[in-house]
């Protein structure tokens, strides 16, 4: 169950899963912030103009008037890029979704550096810090657009509030029609019992080419899909570092506030072992998506010299 | 009412005595007169919505939900303590009659608009009432929403502004002075009423004219008096958020007797 062959973006995954739960008999309305075409939001807003409501560029209204659509029963959808939502308008999750816990699903694309040549403006590498801080929210970042569709399916199945970040390039599909998504739950991609890689959205699939590398030096690394950022799988944690004695997680975003600081707290709780952390830890730049990759130092030849480091340290 | 306002603020020692008793007539002519709604079943799907946007005003939300049978009377007084359903600031779940946590401001116009686009979707006929603070209207989301209402046609949310001339600080026209307020609502594409906000027979006027205005909602400027009753509380800025010492709470409740 590694790579198909095929390259996808996650924020495909949108409009095609909503227009089906629609046709399935959930009871889904979309909010747009004017960035319909880019989420994919906008394919359901075709089919269902009278269940998609469109407010400009204007994100703090789009939250508190989902949270209204919610609270009066429907599953409300609001989507837009990672910068902006939760960017623009935190204390209208805070207040308006949160707090009250409505059944608000914030689907922001464009996540992360790879969103490339936008430059720092349009790169969300803080997003999931200030989501992951929400008390009772789900936050899950999928890895490939087979996942972002079940975990968007999920979101509009489960309720309560829920942010899903998906990415703007295509990127290699790691998973098959046969891969089921299941919420809070980590996914052992890899098995290995050398060290762990925890890793998040595009950066399973780098993990997974670093763990090749690995191999071919007799290094047997686990990759461990961490979808789920909150509700925490602090159970697969625990198994990596007492099954494998060292931990390394990777991912697009700062490296603390989100899949580090919630693997490091878990670890260190439950059972320390040497831990590494591969983030980004200042403003991106303009670039094609994979050149970033490689200049930040997320190559597979990079992450797994960092995973050569930390396997010294055991 | 006006004696639950001073009374729970002077007890908790604390909250928003001004604001809150610039509302009363607007809320009893809400809760009594206009709105479908019944205290036994908060959650009726078809009830017409109040959303309190200034959520500071709980003290007049709190009065009124007693008054009208929500709650009873005798659980004012928990106002603001440990344990109390009667939150410092309206919050959803926690009080029955309470649609919309507020506190932080600008928020409710957006939440009515969903209301009201959900009661379009699902055929129902209930309205959908908000009420602003007028430094309140300093927050760009309420402009936000006001544009998309319009762009909507939301002509069953109604939207009221308690146009007190009190922010927080002091005088709304020394801070950011939001007039000329009727054309501004009126170049967002609203349907503008003022009213004399302690009249209640002129209140409950505008809230039934709201009611016959189609293709555009409707905003209702009430003109009002911060402190509405106390003496000492009438357009002093001091009260937006101070309560009163057990002395002004004497004095107060003789004055509104």
């Amino acid at each position: 169950m590694t790579t198909t062959g095929t390259a996808a973006a996650t924020r495909e995954a949108l409009g095609p899963t909503l227009v089906r739960l629609y046709q399935e008999g959930l009871d889904i309305v979309v909010v747009d912030a004017d960035l319909g075409v880019s989420t994919t939001a906008r394919e359901f807003g075709a089919r269902y103009p009278e269940r998609f409501f469109t407010v400009g560029v204007a994100e703090q209204n789009m939250v508190s008037l989902a949270a209204g659509l919610a609270a009066a029963g429907k599953i409300a959808f609001a989507s837009t890029f990672a910068v902006f939502m939760p960017g623009r308008c935190f204390d209208q999750i805070r207040m308006s979704v949160a707090q009250p816990g409505l059944n608000v699903k914030l689907v922001a694309s464009h996540g992360g550096f790879t969103t490339g040549e936008d430059g720092a403006s349009a790169q969300a590498i803080e997003d999931l810090a200030l989501v992951c801080a929400l008390p009772g929210f789900h936050v899950v970042v999928p890895a490939d657009v087979v996942e972002a569709a079940q975990a968007i399916e999920a979101a509009a199945r489960t309720p309560g509030p829920f942010y899903i970040r998906t990415g703007r390039p295509k990127v290699p599909v790691v998973y098959d029609e046969s891969y089921r998504f299941q919420l809070g739950k980590a996914h052992v991609i890899r098995p290995g019992t050398d060290l762990t890689i925890l890793a998040s959205g595009v950066m399973v699939y780098q993990a997974l080419r670093a763990a090749d590398l690995l191999a071919a030096e007799g290094v047997q690394a686990r990759v461990v899909n961490v979808a789920t950022l909150r509700p925490f799988d602090a159970d697969a944690v625990e198994a990596a570092a007492r099954e494998t004695g060292a931990i390394l997680t990777v991912e697009e975003h700062q490296a603390h506030g989100a899949l580090s600081s919630l693997a490091a707290q878990a670890a260190a709780e439950r059972f320390p072992v040497p831990m590494r952390f591969l983030g980004l830890d200042r403003y991106g730049e303009s670039g094609k998506w994979d050149e970033l990759l490689d200049h930040f130092g997320f190559s597979p030849p990079a992450i797994a010299a960092a995973a050569r480091e930390l396997l010294a340290r055991k | 009412m006006r004696r639950h306002i001073v009374t729970m603020t002077a007890a908790a020692n604390s909250g928003h005595p001004g604001g809150s008793l610039s509302c009363v007539e607007i809320l009893v002519a809400l809760y009594f007169r206009v709105m479908r709604h019944n205290p036994r079943d908060p959650a009726w799907p078809d009830r017409d919505r109040f959303i309190m946007s200034k959520g500071h005003a709980s003290p007049a939300q709190y009065a009124v939900l007693a008054e009208a049978g929500y709650l009873p009377a005798e659980e004012l007084p928990t106002f603001r303590r440990l344990g109390s359903r009667l939150q410092g600031h309206v919050t959803a779940g926690k009080t029955p009659g309470v649609e919309m946590s507020a506190g932080s401001l600008g928020m409710g116009l957006s939440y009515g608009i969903g209301q009201a686009l959900a009661a379009r979707l699902d055929g129902r006929d209930y309205r959908t009432y908000v009420l602003l603070g007028d430094g309140e209207l300093d927050e760009g989301q309420v402009w936000e929403a006001a544009m998309a209402a319009a762009y909507h046609k939301v002509d069953t949310l109604t939207a009221i502004v308690d146009r007190n001339g009190i922010q927080n600080d002091g005088f709304v026209k020394d801070i950011l002075d939001t007039e000329p307020l009727a054309e501004k609502w009126r170049a967002f594409g609203w349907h503008v009423l003022e009213v004399d906000g302690h009249n209640l027979a002129a209140v409950i006027e505008a809230l039934e004219a709201a009611r016959r205005v189609t293709g555009r909602p409707t905003v209702i400027i009430a003109r009002t008096v911060k402190g509405k009753g106390v003496s000492f509380m009438e357009n002093n800025p001091a009260f937006h958020g101070k309560a009163p010492t057990p002395e002004q709470l004497e004095q107060a409740l003789q004055e509104l007797a």
